[in-house]
């Protein structure tokens, strides 16, 4: 009986870090399983990686920034305001951004090589990275806290505390609910309908009188604008944007998407939140410095022992 | 209805259609017949605007579609079962149905929806099933239904025949006289299997290397020498 006091004991003195680091990673997921969507849909869809999808999450923070500094100057202070400016308007100038990118970089190469509307995304996500850093300068940004305070989950005897932040709870509802939303918008609208038969035969789509362009179209608008909410909420969490952010936040929705399996929605959302997980207890447990390391032995990992991720299907060659 | 004339349709350099002039009225069955290989497919899909015709012009209802968009010259009312069928193979029949509707107006979809279940009662049965899943012939009606769920004007259909069961071959060339019959649908089909379609035709057309070498009716084609010896005659 000794030792499962004992072991209790341990348990509960490991389990508000453990708390406070699920706590994190599922915000931190939600934000990359936001911008997975983008890349996931976008390839679904016209079968290449978008790279410029992460310059387009940094364009989406810089707006909610700006929105929010709008906000101060015309002395718009209550909260829920703030937020539904920053939404609104981060939203759709981002997508338009989106918009803009697929119609001047990717439209023009379609039908022409697979690799070069990949290289023209790496071209746009040069471009807007230097002209956000030649518009706004190359020094990051901090942006003073909108929702702070939250509840204690769990306090230990030496006095940690797990605390559940009201802006974490912000972003996983927030979350939840696009998602929910987004998934049934693919499978219950016709827009959707349009979108997976765009996926599994282009052609057809258009002899059934679907404007194929039309739709791939709208999928970088909805991917941009589900970055553009994962950017606002990275403003609001970390406050401290810059024009290079984008970079690293792609990659790893990139990765969250491979995790999930390409191509697939609610692996872009699983994927994303596995990453989300991985990073904060990594972080937690061993050592933050190397946190990338980890997402990104995970890409390899996947791409080398399961190449479909985990929600993916096997790819069909078409006869 | 639909005039096609002096239409040119490359492939890269290869020239699959050589000037072609073909017209269906309004009410019409007409038929397409000729060997594989002859551009049967590549004309009707030339009239969808994929391939664009290079030069000529197709004229539908008094417009020229040739340089349209795909999407909207299928919005004219023109609707396609296409070679291969190309069923959407991780949706359901029920949503390669709503598909199908995705140009008409949602009022008339149940009633359509009903009408095209009433034709092929097996559809019903497999409505929740992925296409993917379904067997040649059911794909075959299910890719006839979707077309139909667009209230076409003008319906191109593209060997439905092909790889079916000879019982289901008759099911749906019966089929196609029905709709034609009871709706006044105009339909062009191009077929292999010459001798059901010209029984089944008001008219047809062959066509060889891509050019039309012959047309006339279907009575007057089915006893013609040359089409006997090189369509019907061959193990058909």
């Amino acid at each position: 009986m000794e030792w499962l006091f004992e072991l209790f004991h341990q348990v509960n003195y490991e389990l508000p870090k453990f708390v406070q680091f699920l706590i994190v990673g599922l915000t931190l997921g939600s934000i990359y399983g936001l911008i997975a969507i983008g890349y996931t849909m976008v390839y679904g869809i016209i079968g290449m990686i978008n790279f410029a999808h992460g310059d387009i999450y940094m364009i989406g923070a810089f707006q909610a920034m700006i929105v929010l500094l709008i906000c101060g100057t015309l002395g718009i202070s209550w909260v829920p305001l703030q937020l539904l400016l920053m939404l609104v308007v981060a939203v759709a100038l981002t997508a338009a951004y989106g918009w803009s990118v697929e119609r001047i970089a990717y439209r023009p190469l379609r039908g022409t090589q697979r690799l070069a509307p990949l290289i023209s995304a790496i071209g746009m996500s040069i471009f807007l990275q230097n002209y956000v850093q030649l518009v706004q300068g190359p020094r990051p940004k901090p942006v003073e806290p909108v929702i702070s305070g939250g509840v204690t989950v769990l306090t230990r005897a030496d006095g940690f505390v797990a605390q559940l932040g009201y802006l974490q709870i912000v972003i996983v509802l927030l979350t939840v609910a696009l998602m929910a939303g987004f998934t049934l918008l693919i499978t219950r609208t016709s827009l959707g309908r349009a979108q997976r038969a765009c996926e599994q035969d282009m052609k057809m789509a258009s002899l059934l009188g679907v404007n194929v362009d039309r739709t791939i179209s709208l999928t970088f608008v909805m991917g941009a604008g589900l970055a553009a909410v994962a950017g606002m909420m990275v403003t609001l969490y970390w406050g401290n944007n810059d024009f290079h952010m984008g970079f690293n936040a792609g990659i790893k929705a990139f990765t969250a998407a491979v995790l999930g399996g390409i191509g697939s929605l609610p692996g872009a959302m699983l994927g994303g939140v596995l990453i989300g997980l991985i990073e904060a207890f990594w972080s937690g447990y061993f050592t933050a410095e190397y946190k990338d390391v980890a997402a990104f032995s995970i890409l390899v990992l996947v791409l080398i022992f399961r190449p479909t991720g985990l929600l993916g299907r096997p790819e069909v060659e078409k006869v | 209805m639909l005039k096609i004339s002096g239409v040119h349709t490359f492939y890269g350099h290869i020239e699959a259609l050589k000037g072609v002039d073909i017209e269906v009225n309004e009410g019409e069955i007409v038929t397409l017949i000729g060997a594989n290989g002859a551009g049967k497919s590549t004309l009707l899909m030339t009239i969808c605007g994929t391939p664009r015709a290079r030069s000529g012009s197709i004229v539908f209802n008094g417009r020229d579609i040739a340089q349209m968009p795909t999407y909207e010259i299928m919005r004219l009312g023109i609707a396609q079962s296409p070679e291969g069928r190309r069923i959407f193979p991780r949706m359901s029949v029920m949503e390669n149905l709503r598909m199908g509707a995705i140009t008409s107006q949602p009022q008339f979809f149940d009633a359509d929806l009903e009408r095209v279940f009433a034709i092929f009662p097996r559809l019903k049965e497999r409505a929740q099933q992925r296409g993917g899943t379904l067997s040649g012939g059911e794909q075959q009606m299910l890719a006839i239904a979707r077309a139909l769920m667009s209230r076409p004007r003008l319906l191109l259909l593209d060997e439905p025949s092909l790889g079916l069961a000879p019982l289901i071959v008759r099911q749906i060339f019966e089929i196609i006289r029905e709709i034609n019959r009871e709706q006044g649908m105009t339909v062009f089909l191009v077929e292999q299997n010459a001798n059901h379609a010209l029984k089944l035709a008001h008219r047809g057309y062959v066509l060889v290397n891509g050019v039309v070498t012959l047309s006339g009716t279907g009575q007057e084609l089915l006893s013609n020498a040359e089409v006997r010896a090189a369509y019907l005659e061959g193990g058909h």
